[in-house]
């Protein structure tokens, strides 16, 4: 009998594949085919001794651990990954520890400022020097606060000079004048300046205004000057303005 | 996501994942990153696979798309380009092995299971699924994303090509794996 059977069919014989009509005729031309009987024969043993491929090769319990941990714990499948997302997380989170420390900070220093007017006024001795006359006011810190400024000349202008005092900020000594508008009263607040005192600030020049108050400040010849009070930005400013000409 | 049901239906099938991964690969190294990433892939789709369908299915495929994509699986499939699988199917005519397929059994399992390792990945993926996990035709066309008839010819050279290298033929094309001594006859 010449046989030239398709192998791909054998094959799904052998597998079990066949539509159970075609599995059947081709039963029946094995049981008269010598060939074909002997080559399922063959396929029969290959794939006996291929099933036993299964479980040829095992994993290590170690390697088994991994992989339960990995599961158990799904966020820790790769140590690189892993550390680097709680890495950023734990930097974004110190950052805006520092960032809202920082920001406080400075509010509570524009705060400390505001306190300094408002103690001022507050007081029963606003000021430690009366006089309208600077030339009375500027030699009285002599002594008492460790640097010298120059006050402008208000004759003449809308401002008065109240009077002065010594004041502490951050364990510095600094002076305080108060100087009148109308009826308003500014305090200008001069401090020695140092790298501290210009990070303790959300902004280093400029005005702004702040819980009611209006306050400006810039840094002169070493100096760091402060005018803080309840009267309106341009009066804050003209004052500003004269004290910065008198320092420059 | 529940990972201890993940672990509960998942791990059962670690052993054979394991098993395959390394018939796949030929290394226990590339092999357990190949089942490492096969788990992690498959918790982080969890939530997609439906209940009731056929999970094991389901993980083999994962397994074997990432192998495809790996180092180990391109390195693997660049050496087992082939002829289309129809090609040369008249070729595959029955029977002209059977004298010489006797030696099949003097020759071993460990024979066996290095001309195994000798196939091209294509064919050597197939007659695993087939031959050891004993997957369905239809199952391991889905997995393989090509047709039966596919899956049936690959089959039929796959076995073809492993009695020719039990059959005193040395490997023309030997992956990593030990090259099958020639049989003495």
């Amino acid at each position: 009998m010449d046989c030239d059977q398709n192998p791909v069919a054998l094959g799904a014989y052998l597998d079990d594949e066949l539509p159970p009509n075609d599995a059947e005729i081709l039963r029946a031309h094995i049981g008269c085919c010598p060939k074909c009987a002997a080559e399922i024969a063959d396929l029969v043993r290959l794939k006996r001794v291929l099933h036993t491929a299964r479980g040829h090769f095992t994993p290590t319990a170690e390697f088994r651990r991994a992989i339960e941990q990995q599961i158990r714990r799904p966020h820790t499948r790769s140590r690189r990954r892993q550390l680097i997302p709680a890495f950023v997380l734990a930097a974004a989170v110190l950052l805006i520890a520092i960032a809202s420390t920082q920001f406080l900070h400075r509010r509570d220093d524009f705060a400390e400022i505001a306190d300094l007017h408002v103690n001022a006024l507050a007081s029963a001795n606003p000021v430690d020097v009366v006089s309208t006359d600077r030339h009375t006011v500027k030699p009285w810190f002599q002594g008492k606060i460790p640097f010298s400024f120059n006050v402008p000349e208000f004759a003449g202008s809308e401002f008065t000079l109240l009077g002065g005092r010594v004041v502490y900020f951050q364990q510095r000594p600094g002076a305080q004048l108060i100087v009148a508008v109308r009826q308003h009263k500014i305090s200008v607040l001069i401090f020695q300046d140092a790298p501290e005192l210009d990070q303790a600030f959300e902004f280093q020049t400029g005005a702004k205004h702040r819980k009611n108050f209006n306050i400006e400040t810039w840094q002169s010849q070493g100096l760091r000057f402060f005018v803080v009070g309840d009267a309106d930005a341009s009066a804050i400013g003209k004052l500003s303005q004269s004290l910065k000409s008198a320092n420059e | 996501m529940d990972p201890e049901f993940f672990e509960a239906v998942a791990m059962p099938l670690f052993d054979q994942l394991y098993n395959f991964a390394h018939w796949l690969t030929g290394d226990r190294n590339d092999a357990e990153d190949l089942v490492q990433e096969t788990y992690a892939k498959a918790l982080k789709g969890f939530r997609s696979f439906e209940e009731g369908t056929n999970l094991r299915a389901w993980m083999y495929r994962i397994l074997r798309n990432s192998f495809l994509t790996s180092r180990s699986g391109l390195r693997a499939q660049s050496v087992s380009l082939m002829k289309d699988d129809e090609a040369d199917l008249s070729t595959l005519t029955a029977h002209s092995l059977t004298p010489e397929f006797l030696l099949l059994q003097q020759e071993g399992k460990q024979t066996v299971m290095d001309a195994l390792g000798c196939l091209p990945v294509n064919y050597r993926e197939v007659v695993l699924l087939c031959d050891m996990e004993e997957m369905q035709y239809k199952e391991i066309a889905q997995m393989l994303g090509v047709p039966i008839g596919t899956v049936m010819s690959r089959l039929a050279r796959g076995r073809k090509m492993l009695r020719e290298l039990l059959t005193a033929k040395p490997p023309e094309k030997a992956s990593k794996w030990t090259v099958i001594k020639t049989p003495s006859r």
